[in-house]
């Protein structure tokens, strides 16, 4: 288990008087302080670690916000921001003396700009709810996080979002404009604005994916952009992890850039076909969905070209979808692949590493070896086209045991990504999880110069404090000018 | 002239840095100073460039990744990509003909000026390509962030406030870059269009149509006012895509449409800011703004004495004016007033000197910015003034 600080006393005698401040920022029901009404903001994503806060916020505007952070800094009050609480990485777990500032009240969407292809909308607006303002006149926002239906886009620019179509489109930091910024001070700092690349300093490159070290985000503008004529899938399987990659490899080298790119290795076959059918081949070793884009000539002309590219690496299965509503089917056991493994152990682990795309099979042989060695079974997906890895690893809740071996799996698999030149974390952020691994990947001086930019914007550390930077070390001063 | 430090390699570079930093001397940090015209002239005893530091570092075509040392020469690593039927996904300009040197820029200049070309509208800036980067911060130390792979959340991102921090935060050593096949073939549409604000409309509909334009921008020349719109894939696709934006096009004006190669010389000399065919006296301006707001800051320009074209949809201008404070003061307010931003591109010294070549910041993100430097220069000796007076 992560350990988390101990609560300092002087604030937790302090909760009656800090409610009552809060109360007055944000009147009527914005402050949830019993604890049944708590409850329900003690974990987020990663559920195995629960906290309740001190005290729920839930400002409706960023002048409260502002007037909430300037009141957490001026008493010493440590602050944990928070979306819709789907943080796979424990980004929004509470401390038991922190204030969560939860901006799902925040959800206007307050300009959408069709000619100069942006929208404005608050931190609260779901991932999915900026599509949907704009896909009635053919737009679409793209970053595409398997949780957009819940998640919100502040907790996107927060995190870095990723998705399934990052290898064309990019990720949150690349369909950013502006935002509007809140120090812990309580300052507002419009940064950027609906063009693109602001003069000066990178700060909207900063802050996206901070993780909320540097502050708050009450606003963001996001480029918008047509949607494609149309998108077809094929489903190709291969008798080996090194065949398949090989493929991955040949279609890339082709000039065609799939807009998903998507590998699945032998158990995450079987759980996505058990649960939803979608005619996988069982007898694969490992298979790709590849995703192309473009009017129907298009598709066909670039989907007969990669079938060509994979008859070379001798398929078990090459199946290309003719219509969408078989493009649907392929895609169907990918998407369910959380809830397939969900149904077949009763808890599981979803990490995110990234590896080069070259490392794959020999990554795979070591993540096989340490199942067995672990006694925990593991499946696979990956976006090979960008090769950020999701291992699911199973494993039992209820056995203490388990749990304690899933997690020292999960970091193992994680040393072996930095080990082969990849990272820690692809998408889902460090959050808590992935914080004490941050020496395996960053050098103590390296870890140290993050830490003096941390402290640059948050010079007392309240600002969702334990995640991201081992406990050990830090905070850090800046040196004196 | 100042002296010039060109170390060999990173440790060279952590050397001179540190002994900088212990006797609170500041260097001018440069590649090939290739952009020296370019912001506010550095006022320093020495100089430390890395042009010493040479060479591609790792090149895996099919991870669509390469790394090369800062100093590498820009088309070095163009070549390279070429090679593979790869390219370098913003187009960043050519800058020689601008500022008049005979160097080529440095991968390392490059990124740490942030400089996009047309294509940046479609696929990104190129900060949003750098995947990793190893840095000397100003007190020697070598730091690396971000990596080798086309997904990485794993801390603070300093890959993106290094890029466009023009050498003031730290020495970048190394650099990857996310690379994209280069396209089997392009065709760009050229539409007549009665003025600047049809024009920008016309960009607009091709922008929000879904044929994948990948460079958009407004010329006003001797046949008049064009829009232009590039078409860059495959060749059945570009044939495709170019007829579909043709026909999008009728509502707006004469169309035709201009084939591979001079579609290859048109995208080329907006991304050098060719048409301008400014004289050496004058200054040039990048001004960025929505691309509504576009042809106002032409007429802007107009009004200031000066000439202007638009990229990215209407949404960049390029001005080339007399270089004047007047003028200069002119072109900014224009900016502020679309809520856009500005960068005074090129200019004689006591222009850049005299006059902010930036926006100001806000005083919380101006005492931010201070901080932020000091978290990674804490005794201001890396560039000093570069970007702004005193800072």
């Amino acid at each position: 288990m992560i350990a988390l600080p101990a609560p300092k006393p002087g604030i937790l005698a302090r909760r009656e008087e800090i409610i009552a401040a809060l109360s007055a920022i944000v009147p009527g029901d914005g402050v949830i302080a019993d604890e049944t009404r708590l409850k329900p903001y003690e974990t987020d994503g990663l559920a195995a670690y629960r906290q309740v806060p001190l005290a729920v916020v839930l400002p409706g505007s960023t002048e409260q916000v502002a007037a909430v952070l300037r009141y957490c800094h001026e008493n010493g009050v440590r602050v944990v921001p928070r979306g819709a609480g789907t943080s796979l990485s424990g980004g929004a777990l509470p401390l038991a003396d922190a204030v969560v500032i939860g901006l799902m009240r925040m959800n206007r969407i307050l300009d959408i700009n069709l000619d100069d292809r942006f929208a404005v909308v608050e931190a609260g607006v779901t991932n999915i709810g900026i599509t949907r303002a704009v896909e009635g006149d053919g737009f679409f926002y793209a970053p595409d996080p398997s949780s957009q239906l819940a998640c919100m886009i502040g907790g996107n620019v927060m995190m870095n979002s990723g998705g399934a179509h990052c290898l064309k489109y990019g990720v949150t930091a690349n369909n950013l404009l502006g935002v509007k910024f809140v120090t812990i001070e309580g300052e507002v700092i419009e940064i950027g604005g609906a063009h693109l690349d602001a003069a000066g300093y990178d700060w909207l490159g900063l802050i996206t994916g901070s993780e909320g070290q540097l502050g708050l985000v009450t606003e963001v503008t996001v480029r918008i952009l047509r949607s494609p004529e149309g998108a077809r899938a094929m489903l190709a399987a291969f008798k080996g992890t090194e065949i398949a990659g090989a493929a991955v490899d040949a279609i890339i080298a082709s000039g065609i850039i799939p807009v998903a790119l998507e590998f699945m290795d032998k158990p995450c076959i079987h759980a996505c076909e058990a649960f939803a059918h979608a005619g996988y081949p069982l007898d694969a070793e490992a298979m790709l969905i590849i995703e192309v884009e473009g009017s129907t000539a298009e598709q066909d002309e670039l989907l007969n070209r990669i079938k060509a590219i994979c008859e070379r690496f001798d398929p078990i299965s090459l199946k290309v979808a003719e219509t969408a509503e078989q493009s649907l089917a392929i895609w169907k056991g990918r998407k369910g692949a959380f809830g397939a493994v969900g149904r077949i152990s009763p808890d599981y682990l979803c990490m995110d590493g990234t590896i080069p795309t070259s490392e794959l099979p020999f990554v795979l042989k070591r993540i096989g070896e340490m199942s067995a060695q672990y006694g925990l079974g593991v499946a696979n997906v990956f976006h090979a086209g960008d090769g950020n890895l999701h291992p699911l690893i199973m494993f039992d809740a209820n056995d203490p045991d388990s749990f304690r071996r899933a997690e020292a799996f999960g970091a193992d698999i994680l040393r072996l990504c930095v080990e082969v030149g990849g990272c820690l974390t692809g998408e889902h952020g460090v959050g808590v999880e992935k914080r004490d691994l941050m020496s395996v990947q960053f050098a103590p001086h390296e870890l140290d110069q993050q830490r003096r930019i941390k402290t640059a914007f948050d010079p007392q550390w309240l600002l969702n404090p334990s995640k991201v930077f081992p406990l050990e070390g830090a905070p850090v001063p800046l040196a004196a000018e | 002239m100042s002296e010039v430090l060109a170390p060999a390699d990173e440790a060279g570079i952590s050397a001179a840095i540190a002994d900088a930093h212990a006797s609170r001397e500041p260097l001018a940090v440069e590649g090939n100073g290739s952009k020296r015209g370019l912001l506010r002239p550095v006022q320093a005893a020495r100089t430390l460039s890395t042009r010493g530091l040479t060479g591609i570092t790792l090149y895996r075509p099919s991870e669509l990744v390469i790394s090369a040392r800062a100093g590498t020469p820009v088309p070095e690593i163009e070549a390279a990509l070429a090679e593979k039927g790869q390219h370098l996904i913003a187009e960043p300009p050519d800058t020689r003909a601008l500022f008049g040197t005979e160097a080529p820029a440095t991968l390392g200049g490059i990124v740490a000026a942030n400089l996009s070309g047309p294509r940046r509208i479609a696929w990104g800036a190129m900060r949003d390509h750098v995947l990793g980067i190893r840095f000397v911060n100003g007190t020697g130390e070598v730091i690396r962030s971000g990596g080798r792979v086309l997904k990485n959340v794993t801390g603070l991102d300093l890959c993106k406030l290094l890029a466009g921090s023009y050498g003031t935060l730290g020495v970048m050593t190394e650099i990857t870059l996310k690379v994209l096949p280069a396209p089997e073939a392009q065709a760009t549409v050229v539409v007549a269009v009665p003025d600047a604000a049809a024009g920008v409309r016309a960009l607009s509909a091709g922008l929000g149509s879904p044929y994948g334009v990948s460079g958009a921008a407004l010329l006003d020349g001797p046949d008049g006012m064009q829009a232009l719109l590039r078409i860059e894939d495959f060749a059945p696709s570009v044939a495709y895509r170019a007829g579909r934006v043709v026909h999008e096009m009728a509502a707006h004006g004469g169309t035709r449409i201009a084939d591979a190669d001079e579609s290859r010389g048109i995208w080329a000399a907006i991304r050098d800011g060719a048409p301008l065919a400014a004289t050496g006296g004058e200054a040039i301006w990048r001004v960025s703004v929505r691309p509504s707001a576009g042809p106002g800051i032409m007429a802007a320009a107009r009004a200031a004495g000066g000439r202007a074209y638009l990229d990215w949809g209407g949404g960049l201008a390029w001005i080339a004016g007399p270089a004047t404070e007047q003028v200069h003061d002119s072109i900014a307010a224009a900016a502020r007033a679309a809520g856009g931003t500005f960068t005074l591109f090129r200019g004689p010294e006591a222009l850049r000197a005299a006059v902010a070549v930036l926006p100001e910041e806000p005083p919380p993100l101006a005492a931010l910015a201070r901080r932020v430097k000091a978290a990674l220069d804490p005794a201001g000796i890396l560039n000093p003034g570069r970007m702004r007076a005193g800072g």
